[in-house]
């Protein structure tokens, strides 16, 4: 197992693997998300106080969920490349940012398109929830503005390395939030004492589509790293073979 | 249909939360392979004008 780890930390053979696997995540990815669209759109029924506009927790829930775990995986991968120096590392850090940069303007938007209907405004400043989760947005493009800045790579690397590093404490914050203070956003639905408090028809077009973001975010985000890892590694030979030569695909 | 496109009177944000998420989702798919493609063509001259110094 180490020693797959450990090969798989070299870039020609990441850059081969991950080619490999995007395919497969992908499949799985429009599978989970055509079924969960579908059933969630469709087929479960309505939520007794929400009505139909509960239908959009299945966007918001895994773009929020993945808003918080892109940044996670961005902060380890930071910390790794920071103590061990493993080049893949900071590639990947570098990858997810705009990646979940993404998914946290997704999840702050749905919020918003839901919390019209539901709490009667668009946006309110006071919730712990919707401010710490527009934090991580501004932390997302701090980390990627600073990369910008800076056209050393390894020193990019390091100075967005503790910007990630430092970030992270905001994403406890944002999970235990509704816990923490009073706000307007719900408590836990799925993650919680006494199991989900959703009825299964509407619970597993969630879990699909938890499960179909998920997939499609590891296709995206392998995806990226791969292009991170041939501007990072273009002086190695393996990168001259694979693109001049007879490499194979690129 | 107008039944389902008017979800209980909030269609509008039901539909405008897909349409969005439909959006970003395409623009993060889309986005990867171009970034490769423009990689791979930057990389490649690169390594091109590096062998032509040498």
């Amino acid at each position: 197992m180490w020693k797959f780890f450990h090969k798989l930390a070299s870039p020609p053979h990441f850059y081969q693997f991950a080619g490999k696997i995007v395919p497969w995540f992908a499949v799985i990815a429009i599978a989970c998300i055509g079924y969960g669209g579908f059933a969630g759109l469709f087929v479960a029924p309505a939520d007794y106080q929400q009505g139909d506009a509960f239908r959009i927790i299945y966007v918001h829930v895994p773009a929020s969920y993945l808003s918080m775990m892109a940044y996670s995986i961005m902060a380890i991968s930071a910390g790794i490349g920071l103590i061990w120096r493993i080049k893949l590392s900071h590639a990947v850090a570098a990858a997810a940012a705009p990646l979940g940069a993404w998914f946290t303007f997704l999840a702050l938007a749905t919020g918003s398109i839901w919390g019209k209907p539901m709490w009667g405004t668009w946006w309110e400043w006071g919730d712990p929830r919707l401010t710490s989760e527009l934090l991580l947005l501004f932390l997302y493009i701090g980390y990627m503005a600073l990369r910008a800045s800076i056209d050393d790579i390894a020193k990019a690397d390091k100075a967005s390395a503790v910007l990630a590093l430092v970030g992270v404490v905001n994403v406890p914050i944002i999970h235990f939030s509704v816990e923490w203070w009073s706000s307007l956003h719900q408590g836990p639905t799925l993650v919680r004492e006494g199991g989900p408090a959703m009825a299964p028809d509407m619970l597993y077009p969630l879990l699909a589509m938890i499960l179909g973001f998920t997939f499609l975010f590891g296709a995206l985000l392998l995806g990226r790293v791969r292009t991170e890892v041939l501007y990072r590694e273009y002086r190695a030979r393996w990168v001259r073979e694979l693109l001049l030569g007879d490499g194979g695909t690129t | 249909m107008m039944e389902v496109l008017a979800m209980g009177g909030y269609g509008n944000f039901v539909w405008g939360a897909y349409g969005l998420t439909i959006i970003v989702l395409a623009v993060c798919i889309v986005g990867g392979p171009v970034r490769h493609t423009k990689a791979i063509n930057d990389v490649r001259r690169r390594i091109r004008a590096m062998e032509a110094k040498s």
